[in-house]
């Protein structure tokens, strides 16, 4: 058989590994500890509380968000071709935010419910998503350095309007703003973690439609459409996918930063830059990762939690630099 | 193979006008002409990349805006001045991104008739030796055949090549031109060539399309077209223009501005 769908087949296989052991870990680890014998047949009511409403709605979560960061990422950087792209370059999470934080100040969730976070940060994402891709496209074809600037630009504007926000408003709103922008796992309507895990899974099969894109795009514009490939279709649609990803994962789990950046890169050095495997691994890293961030968030200075995004932004980035030297070497 | 009727097409700031000419089956074609003349610009009209305003271009009796990328990619294929090379392919793996035109539907994995016809193409442009090596340990020649492999592993009909040789030093200079000329004559490739070099055009194509400021000043074979009274009309230039004693063709010598006016003198 040939080589390289071993190869891909083992990564595979070890990734999915890596997922379950850290997802087990992950149920096992917190202010609880719960043996490993008892997991799937839980001793007593409490412990089955804490294993299935508590912890595993979160693991589920930090899979779906993980997973679709890490493949937003891979995308964006395919596209961009540009390693420091992830998810949060184009201001979808910008958006996302300023659209939280006046849902924090104007107290509209007082009225609907803890529902409105979710709705306002998608209405915020999705609104910077068509006002970049407008502003981004000239003569009905997308400009991708365009793009790369428009949304730069579009996170500066909206994390000052976020700092305007939170310098005139009043102190019992800052720590709901701050603590939606550092990220969190916790999210107690499981109805939204469920259509997270569908989004997220369905993100992954599609772009595995444009495997062979991606593979042709890391050579050029131009090189690709040489290779016959409908360039301006698959950009446009690429662009969507990867940002409605981006999107549905900032507005349930606020801005979890490193997962989209590091993971891709991580991925690149071990399982190669054919988007055939490093889609899916990038996919099963990044879940494991977040799981593994989200753990050690609640349990390192437990009863008390940190926000995971704090976690993910410092493991992730000393990583970062430690790979980022080793290669240079 | 490849018929242009009447072309009209460019940008805002540049148009390529009245652009007639064929080129047959099997044959070696050279463009030429001074910076900005739209070489390049006929090259990307014939991949697509341009839209006609006017004319048509017909490839094997069918009007390309009429055929899929897909298809077009499957018949022809392009060396471009400006690829992108990602480093860390190796390059075994980017010259197998040229069967990308051949996958079906819902292909995942490359055939072995893929990696078969990968595996001929690095050996006839030679770098077989060098294919697992990563592209950022490849030299800029190396890189140039590799592209090249990549574009043959397209199995295409027609190949444009938009200045294979520029930034090369000699040695892979006559290799690439030697190359080409081999796929030309040995497996009937055919073949349209962006080149600066006139003497390297004059000595490898048979027949020359030379432009100037988006027209076509003149067609035909190296020594209709590689006089000293054109090219210094359409260069602006003093040239002397001898026979080269190898092949018979027109060998271009470049005359310094000062010696043409000391001699003027």
């Amino acid at each position: 058989m040939n080589k390289k769908l071993i190869n891909w087949l083992s990564w595979s296989l070890i990734l999915i590994l890596v997922v379950f052991i850290v997802m087990i870990f992950s149920l096992c680890i917190g202010s609880v500890k719960v043996p490993l014998s008892q997991i799937f047949n839980p001793s007593d009511e409490i412990t089955s509380e804490i294993l299935f409403k508590i912890r595993l709605p979160r693991i589920i979560l930090g899979f779906a968000v993980g997973g679709a960061l890490a493949i937003s990422g891979v995308i964006l950087q395919g596209l961009f071709r540009n390693p420091l792209v992830e998810p949060y370059t184009l201001g979808i999470s910008g958006g996302a935010g300023v659209f939280v934080c006046l849902n924090i100040v104007l107290k509209i969730y007082q009225k609907f419910g803890v529902i409105t976070f979710p709705i306002s940060g998608f209405l915020g994402a999705g609104l910077v998503i068509i006002l970049v891709y407008i502003l981004s496209t000239k003569k009905g074809k997308l400009r991708i350095q365009g793009l790369l600037l428009t949304g730069v630009m579009i996170s500066f504007i909206s994390s000052s309007i976020i700092m305007l926000i939170m310098a005139m408003t009043k102190s019992e709103n800052l720590h709901g703003i701050v603590f939606w922008i550092m990220g969190s796992l916790e999210e107690p309507n499981i109805f939204l973690v469920k259509i997270t895990l569908l989004i997220s899974i369905l993100g992954l099969l599609i772009s595995y439609i444009f495997c062979l894109d991606l593979n042709a795009f890391s050579c050029g514009e131009e090189e690709a459409h040489h290779l016959g490939i409908d360039v301006e279709k698959a950009k446009k649609l690429l662009f969507i996918l990867a940002s409605v990803l981006t999107g549905v994962c900032v507005s349930v789990a606020g801005i979890i930063g490193f997962v989209g950046l590091l993971v891709p890169h991580l991925m690149r050095i071990f399982t190669g830059e054919d988007h055939r495997i490093l889609l899916l691994s990038s996919y099963l890293c990044g879940a494991s990762f977040l799981i593994f961030s989200d753990t050690l968030a609640r349990t390192i200075i437990s009863p008390l939690e940190l926000p995971v995004g704090v976690i993910t932004g410092v493991i992730g980035g000393s990583l970062f630099i430690y790979v980022l030297t080793k290669r240079g070497r | 193979m490849l018929k242009i009727r009447n072309l009209v097409c460019g940008y805002d700031n540049f148009l390529l006008k009245d652009i007639s000419f064929k080129v047959n089956s099997s044959e070696l074609v050279g463009i030429i002409g001074p910076n900005g003349s739209g070489k390049t610009t006929l090259i990307r009209a014939i991949t697509k990349l341009v839209r006609p305003k006017e004319g048509k271009i017909i490839y094997q009796g069918k009007d390309i805006t009429k055929l899929s990328f897909k298809k077009l990619a499957k018949d022809i294929a392009v060396v471009s001045q400006d690829a992108y090379f990602p480093e860390m392919i190796k390059v075994k793996d980017f010259v197998l991104l040229g069967r990308i035109p051949h996958f079906k539907k819902f292909q995942f994995l490359e055939t072995n008739k893929d990696l078969e016809i990968a595996e001929g193409v690095m050996k006839l442009t030679g770098v077989l030796e060098i294919k697992d090596r990563f592209l950022k340990e490849t030299s800029g020649g190396e890189r140039q055949l590799v592209l090249i492999a990549k574009a043959l592993a397209q199995e295409p009909k027609l190949l444009l090549l938009d200045e294979p040789t520029v930034h090369l030093d000699i040695t892979h200079k006559i290799k690439i031109l030697d190359l080409i000329r081999r796929l030309n004559k040995k497996y009937g490739l055919t073949v349209l060539v962006v080149l600066h070099d006139l003497n390297l055009a004059s000595q490898y194509c048979d027949r020359l399309i030379l432009l100037k400021e988006g027209k076509i000043y003149k067609i035909g074979i190296p020594s209709e077209v590689l006089t000293y009274q054109i090219i210094e009309e359409v260069y602006q230039t003093v040239v002397i223009v001898k026979e080269n004693p190898l092949n018979f063709r027109p060998y271009v010598f470049l005359v310094s501005e000062e010696e043409t006016k000391r001699r003027k003198r």
